[in-house]
């Protein structure tokens, strides 16, 4: 899933500082998986802001509505009748939600109430880790299921380099060295001879590198 | 074997003797006398220099220009090369530029993440990594071309090195690890800090089994250590490094003002040690801000005068 978490309320409140009205708008998919921007994040942000805006004596129509989707066009129509209601819109969705909302509402403000951080899953209650970084040109079946990618900090195709030390990150003692757990990997495949193979030098082209990316499938176009 | 370049390095090397190596880091500024001092200390009891490249992820006057600095002077650089900061384009574009000057020694390596320097909210390269750094300095010597295919004029004659560290984890790896930056190509190793003979020892064995002693030059890293406190950075901070207790026992059961001239005692005992372990070519000797300190180390370590060349 999109990992992605909430912002501070003070830049939440910057950004709508001359709002009259305006809609918090959840998203029923990832961002409600991490907590970060679903009905419950929703209730609780709009709570708070109708809070600060009397406290501030401003008189701010705070609307709440969360969509099963927002980066699906179908479902984002079901704002159609009530969002001219709102001088602005805030997302609590991810990235993708969030403009394809505007893209949707042309004249509509739409801003971020959250940062969108990573695709990646729930490790524990309360906490998500990154897994991958769509670059486009997956390895995962040369490095035993473990993306350097993702997570080497110098995303190394030849790792570990020398920082490696029990089994943690030169970076931090908080970070497994991604290295470590390829080799782990190998040895539990007994495919160890496989490190010694060097990876061939990427092709970043399919990566953020190459511009905007899009998937195209002829055969599913009408 | 007749040498593949140019380097008076790789010649030291291919006669058989102990090479010397050393290094200097470059000044947070522009004054180039900064470097032409450090230089000028070293320069008769080394065969070949090397300059950091933003060592630490600390932004520094560059590494090429401080190598061009040397080959002015007449003296035998080794450019370091990290993969953080650049991208293909910017890496083979140096090492066109470097090799325009005849520098004809490189160090290919990963560098720090930059978390540990004075920009930690940069944004890092990783275009490719160390090996395949090695891979396209080989490709644009060997076949002359970049790595998009395209013939160079004049391609660049450098010996090629890389770093080892014997002492990161996970041990088990390290060995294949060295294979594999022989087969990338390297023909030169420096490796990490050795305090820890035993280790490195152990590392060695595994290195002559492969037979990757005689495939790649290795010379054997050593750091004098300034202070007990030195020590015990190094031992807990830096990450890969590994100091054991007895060296940082020594160091802090000598008074304060002979911490020094212990560190200095040690890292020579290291070299007369380690000049016994089968594989071993050469040594590279990285004073940290401490480059007056190595002509007496050489000289203690009977390393000196160094082979003149015909």
């Amino acid at each position: 899933m999109i990992v992605a978490e909430r912002k501070p309320i003070e830049e939440i409140i910057e950004q709508v500082k001359d709002v009259r009205s305006l809609l918090v708008l959840g998203c029923n998919e990832c961002v409600t998986v991490c907590e970060a921007g679903g009905k419950k994040e929703v209730g609780v942000l709009a709570s708070a802001l109708r809070m600060v805006f009397l406290q501030q004596a401003r008189e701010v129509n705070v609307g709440e509505r969360t969509l099963e989707r927002q980066c699906d066009t179908e479902y984002l129509e079901e704002l159609r009748d009530a969002i001219d209601q709102y001088d602005a819109v805030v997302s609590l969705a991810c990235g993708v939600g969030i403009q394809f909302t505007a893209e949707k509402y042309p004249s509509k403000p739409v801003y971020p109430g959250v940062n969108t951080s990573f695709m990646g899953a729930t490790q524990e209650r309360g906490v998500w880790v990154e897994r991958c970084q769509g670059c486009g040109g997956c390895i995962l079946a040369r490095t035993g299921a473990v993306c350097p990618v993702a997570r080497c900090a110098k995303r190394l195709f030849n790792g570990p380099c020398g920082g490696s030390t029990d089994g943690k990150c030169e970076i931090s003692k908080d970070v497994d060295c991604a290295w470590q757990l390829i080799i782990n990997r190998l040895k539990a495949l007994n495919r160890l001879q496989d490190y010694e193979t060097l990876a061939p030098i990427k092709d970043w082209s399919t990566d953020r590198a190459g511009g905007p990316r899009k998937v195209v499938r002829e055969d599913l176009r009408s | 074997m007749n040498p593949n370049t140019p380097s008076k390095l790789e010649k030291i090397l291919r006669a058989g003797h102990l090479a010397v190596t050393s290094e200097c880091g470059p000044p947070r500024g522009s004054d180039a006398a900064h470097i032409v001092h450090k230089a000028e200390l070293i320069k008769n009891h080394v065969d070949a220099i090397n300059i950091t490249d933003n060592q630490t992820s600390v932004c520094r006057l560059c590494s090429l220009a401080a190598c061009i600095r040397l080959k002015l002077m007449g003296l035998e650089p080794v450019l370091q090369m990290v993969v953080r900061d650049r991208n293909r384009i910017a890496l083979q574009s140096d090492i066109l530029g470097a090799a325009s000057f005849d520098i004809h020694n490189v160090l290919c390596l990963s560098g720090d993440h930059q978390r540990f320097g004075d920009s930690a909210q940069g944004q890092n390269v990783f275009d490719l990594d160390s090996m395949q750094l090695i891979q396209t300095v080989r490709r644009m010597r060997d076949e002359g071309k970049f790595l998009g295919g395209d013939a160079i004029g004049r391609p660049p004659r450098m010996f090629v090195g890389a770093a080892a560290n014997p002492f990161a984890d996970p041990f088990e790896i390290r060995v294949p690890r060295l294979a594999k930056k022989a087969a990338a190509g390297a023909e030169f190793i420096q490796t990490q800090c050795i305090y820890n003979i035993e280790k490195f020892e152990r590392w060695m064995e595994g290195v002559r089994e492969r037979g990757l002693h005689e495939r790649v030059f290795i010379l054997a890293g050593v750091t004098p250590l300034k202070s007990a406190g030195m020590a015990r950075y190094m031992k807990t901070k830096v990450p890969g490094m590994d100091v054991p207790d007895e060296v940082v026992k020594r160091m802090a059961g000598t008074p304060k003002d002979k911490q020094a001239e212990e560190g200095i005692t040690i890292c020579v005992e290291s070299i007369q040690r380690l000049k016994d372990v089968k594989g071993v070519a050469g040594f590279h000797i990285m004073a940290i801000e401490w480059e007056e300190r190595v002509p007496g180390i050489v000289e203690r370590a009977g390393l000196y005068p160094r082979p003149a060349l015909n």
